[in-house]
């Protein structure tokens, strides 16, 4: 069965395969250039936090919920950080209500991945009583708008939200009940940039668009810390890479984040 | 993960880990192939103090049918981890993590496979950890890749796939449980060998651009060992012995 928005797709996938070897893209970027990023942030005044990016026409939400619960046993001194995806149906036509699913999961873990493992979140001044009560920060990431690219945009999202998030200030009384005093920033040590990079044929592009992604071999996530050091990779898609493109992957990796780093700080 | 210039002595004075590894040698490694009645191919490898078991169903019809793809096979991959496979028991229904690593241990396995040999039809893979060990994932992938094979599944080649890592600031190969944990970086890798393609690429923690070279080519090294083992084990299984040789020899004689 072939419908028409096959045909229209196959003539795209030719036309961006022919683009590619001039180093050319559909939308008329260049290789390594993003599409235009805007960050809006405290949207949401219930969240604690919040930060709607869009990267082109992909709309990423965040929320962030600080609450109070009992820490992991083997970090009892420590804060607990989860993040969780929605690719909610408005999003696009192919995503279906119901529980998430692997890609929504894989989504969330990189976006984890990328905070915890640049210890951006300071856990260890997220401890209330120790092994009693920590603050727990819930990163919901909301995918309003599915055109390519989720991953970077909640990830930049994500830690937007973040630093913008404010904690109530506990105190601790005599009998072990806690009461909140005033409202402080939520205490962060970095600021993780995720850069996704998808291979065609023999390119390599950042930020795919959607159509880009729809026929892209596989893509490699890059996650980097304030000091530029690697910190967390995600590899996805049935593709396979070469050692080269990984090297100059990571490279690319490395100069975009400073880049987007920027643009999300608005400094 | 703890902070790089916290030592954790996981390397001697020596420079020997908390196992007695050298930084760059792998883990003992065994395999085995064809050990499960009913699946069309099984393998089970122990790498240090894992023990993984891996089957293959398929191709066979694709249940529920509306999932199959009109020009391939839809290659399925089912990690899991047994409640008694680790220090505290897990929880039996799949986690969050378990779902990732299916759906990356798959994606690792299919480029091996020629998936367009058998339209509409499924090639399931199912994995159990029996006990983890740090690394279950790339040996998840090493033993279902043999698994496939035994199957007798057409593959462009076999997977293998190994981690390298930072353990006390040092880069070591194949990193155990505690290593994992403790230590301040992972990076599990899988290779095609033949056509040098990587399948597989995650990395947790913190290295710089120049740790990351060196862990990544230690991980392609761990990966060509494993590959040996994965020939040898298959040639164990499946080449004619010398005696059998000689025992139908005889009889054409007679």
């Amino acid at each position: 069965m072939v419908d028409s928005s096959e045909i229209i797709t196959n003539v795209m996938e030719r036309r961006i395969t022919k683009l590619l070897v001039q180093d050319k893209r559909l939308d008329g970027r260049g290789l390594t250039d993003y599409r235009e990023i805007k960050v809006e942030t405290g949207l949401i005044e219930k969240a604690d936090g919040s930060a709607l990016v869009s990267l082109g026409n992909t709309k990423v939400l965040v929320g962030i919920k600080v609450d109070v619960g009992e820490p992991y046993p083997d970090t009892p001194d420590e804060g607990v950080q989860t993040v969780n995806a929605e690719l909610v149906p408005l999003a696009s036509p192919v995503f279906e209500p119901g529980p998430p699913k692997e890609d929504a999961i894989e989504l969330a873990r990189v976006v984890d991945r990328g905070i915890r493992e640049s210890k951006a979140i300071d856990v260890k001044k997220l401890c209330i009583i120790p092994g009693k009560k920590v603050y727990i920060v819930f990163i919901d990431v909301y995918v309003l708008d599915h055109d390519g690219n989720m991953i970077d945009a909640s990830a930049m999202a994500s830690i937007a939200a973040l630093a913008i998030s404010k904690i109530p200030v506990y105190e601790v009384k005599k009998n072990g009940e806690i009461e909140i005093t005033t409202k402080k920033s939520l205490p962060l040590n970095d600021y993780p940039i995720a850069v996704t990079i998808a291979k065609i044929e023999d390119s390599l592009l950042v930020d795919p668009s959607l159509e880009e992604e729809n026929m892209m071999d596989t893509r490699l996530t890059i996650s980097l810390n304030n000091n530029n050091d690697i910190c967390a990779i995600q590899k996805g898609g049935i593709g396979t890479l070469k050692k080269n493109d990984i090297l100059n992957a990571a490279n690319i990796a490395q100069k975009k984040a400073k880049e987007i780093r920027k643009i999300v700080k608005g400094k | 993960m703890v902070e790089g210039s916290q030592k954790k002595n996981l390397i001697n004075k020596k420079g020997l880990r908390v196992d007695g590894r050298k930084p760059d040698e792998l883990r003992s490694t065994k395999f085995e192939i064809g050990l499960l009645e009913k699946a069309m191919g099984s393998a089970y490898v122990e790498q240090g103090k894992n023990k993984i078991i891996a089957a293959v169903y398929g191709p066979r019809e694709t249940h529920p049918r509306h999932l199959a793809l009109q020009d391939r096979a839809l290659l399925r991959c089912r990690y899991h981890m047994a409640p008694f496979s680790v220090e505290e028991r897990k929880r039996p229904a799949p986690s969050r993590r378990e779902i990732e690593l299916s759906k990356v241990i798959g994606e690792a396995l299919e480029p091996a496979v020629f998936v367009d040999l058998y339209p509409r039809a499924s090639i399931d893979v199912f994995i159990e950890v029996l006990q983890s060990d740090g690394g279950s994932r790339c040996a998840s992938i090493s033993v279902a890749s043999l698994a496939l094979a035994d199957a007798g599944i057409p593959l462009r080649d076999l997977v293998a796939s190994c981690a390298a890592g930072k353990v006390d600031g040092e880069i070591v190969l194949d990193l155990n449980d505690d290593e994992d944990k403790l230590g301040e970086a992972d990076l599990p890798v899988a290779l095609m060998p033949q056509s040098e393609s990587i399948t597989l690429l995650q990395m947790d923690g913190n290295f710089s651009q120049k740790e990351f070279e060196s862990a990544f080519n230690l991980a392609l090294k761990g990966c060509g060992q494993i590959y040996d083992l994965q020939k040898q084990a298959l040639k164990e299984k499946y080449s004619i012995k010398k005696e059998v040789l000689e025992d139908l020899e005889g009889e054409k004689e007679e």
